[in-house]
């Protein structure tokens, strides 16, 4: 059987197509397992793995918890909130610490990006980036496009909008790397201010109208305004933001197609996505979730395959 | 790399007929019984005696499914690539039923082993049996047996048995293959 071509998943920036596909394959098994009336698998019992959580995260958290439950590794747990980060240690420090307790892999989410690279170039464990700032965050765009394969059977030829703050998302860049790996069209929406300056470089379409973007795509992933990074104002005011990228159904409606409805979480409901839509049949917002726990379990399964005692 | 011919297609056709009775002797109209292939080599043995079962001796309720085992085997991270995982397919309730394990070479019990683990996830089955078309002797690592065998084979350890099927590699026969 094929293996990845990485030792830690850093980012998409660093897989290649094949990787993708197996981790895809792998998922489906997954997918199987945790379907069944028990759903725990004894793979990983000799596996030990941190979550390091700098940066608050529900959805993630859970989701790489009970991948890592499912099978069956040790799992601790970290917030730096309640821990010695706060007294001044350095990452370095805190993870070579908590891997002396021989722990094998390390889940980590970090407000600065590039925090986990930076980790897997100094310490002897298998990394895994939960989201590192406004960089990547590679579990979700590997459940986004397994989502989207699973709904229209394939990822390539699709034309797909990412819709909002492009500017301090994690989730875009590494969804515009995914897409593109596997041959889908990208394209961003949002207002000005909130889509980065060159991001026409990175090969997708840019477009400001959303009734526009909406007409063209297969696909749109509804992205939350984060107000928690913003350090400036971006757009006059939410209800004027809403108006002009917010998804109603009387919009969805007005498209002479049906097109499938994502959001990574948590919703702001009103804002980008009104609750008839995030409720519709069109939104596969719950099969995210789920499918996350699989990929999420797909991706630990097949880096700890390579860690050698 | 040289080969011996333990069976060739007509013992095996002669084979798979008696094993077909001996489940009939045992498991009657089948009514509380399910076969399960053990994946991945296992499923054509188990397709193929279900097919015997229904066309040759009229049975017509025959539950079959298929078992995959990787995330249950004791080896991970042993070998030097990831195991590779197949489909399971178990489309009925295995509580309190009667299972019949179907696997074409019994060697050192180890996959075995993992099945009777992984069956486990599905519900708490009533008893559960073993069929295999080749019992390789001497050579168990943990304490398992088959209750319904083809063929037993003597062979040493670098020696491998591989049973081919029409399905897969375009002919029925059993080889030894000398590595």
């Amino acid at each position: 059987m094929s293996e990845l071509s990485v030792n830690h998943l850093l980012g998409i920036k660093y897989l290649n197509s094949k990787d993708i596909q197996l981790i895809f394959e792998t998922a489906d098994h997954f997918k199987e397992v945790i379907n069944r009336p028990i759903k725990k698998v004894p793979s990983l019992r000799d596996i030990t793995i941190a979550n390091l959580f700098f940066e608050n995260s529900t959805r993630t958290k859970l989701s790489f918890e009970l991948a890592e439950k499912r099978l069956s590794a040790d799992v601790i747990n970290f917030s730096a909130s309640q821990s010695s980060v706060t007294k001044g240690e350095t990452l370095i420090d805190t993870v070579n610490n908590i891997l002396s307790m021989k722990v094998d892999m390390v889940v980590m989410r970090h407000p600065n990006p590039g925090a986990s690279v930076f980790l897997s170039q100094h310490v002897k464990a298998s990394i895994i980036n939960a989201g590192d700032g406004a960089h990547e965050h590679p579990t979700q765009a590997l459940l986004d496009s397994y989502s989207i394969r699973e709904r229209l059977g394939h990822v390539q030829g699709k034309n797909v909008v990412i819709v909002g703050d492009i500017l301090h998302s994690r989730v875009a860049l590494s969804n515009i790397f995914a897409l593109q790996l596997q041959g889908a069209n990208v394209m961003v929406c949002g207002p000005k201010t909130l889509l980065p300056k060159y991001i026409d470089k990175l090969g997708v379409k840019v477009e400001t109208n959303l009734k526009k973007a909406l007409q063209w795509c297969d696909v749109a992933n509804m992205l939350r305004v984060q107000n928690e990074r913003m350090d400036m104002t971006y757009f006059p005011s939410t209800r004027e933001y809403t108006q002009q990228y917010g998804v109603n159904k009387a919009l969805l409606n007005s498209l002479d197609k049906e097109i499938t409805i994502m959001h990574p979480g948590p919703i702001n409901r009103g804002v980008e996505i009104t609750s008839d839509v995030a409720d519709s049949k069109q939104a596969i917002i719950l099969d995210q979730v789920q499918n996350g726990v699989a990929i999420r379990m797909a991706v630990i399964y097949l880096l700890a395959s390579k860690i050698k005692h | 790399m040289s080969q011996k011919v333990l069976l060739n297609a007509k013992e095996i056709n002669i084979i798979l007929h008696r094993l077909a009775c001996q489940l009939i002797e045992k498991h009657n109209d089948f009514t509380n019984t399910v076969l399960i292939g053990i994946q991945p080599r296992g499923k054509f043995l188990a397709d193929r005696l279900a097919q015997i079962l229904k066309d040759d001796y009229k049975i017509k309720h025959i539950q079959l499914g298929h078992l995959d085992i990787t995330f249950f085997r004791d080896d991970f991270r042993r070998g030097e690539k990831p195991l590779e995982a197949n489909t399971t397919e178990i489309n009925f309730i295995v509580e309190d039923r009667n299972i019949v394990f179907i696997d074409d070479v019994l060697y050192t019990g180890r996959s075995i082993r993992a099945a009777l683990t992984a069956i486990q996830s599905f519900g708490r089955p009533n008893e559960i049996e073993l069929l295999t078309l080749i019992d390789r002797r001497f050579s168990r690592h943990l304490p398992i047996q088959p209750d319904y065998r083809g063929r037993q084979v003597d062979a040493i350890n670098k020696e491998k048995v591989k049973v081919n099927w029409v399905e897969n590699e375009g002919e029925d026969a059993v080889y030894l293959v000398e590595a």
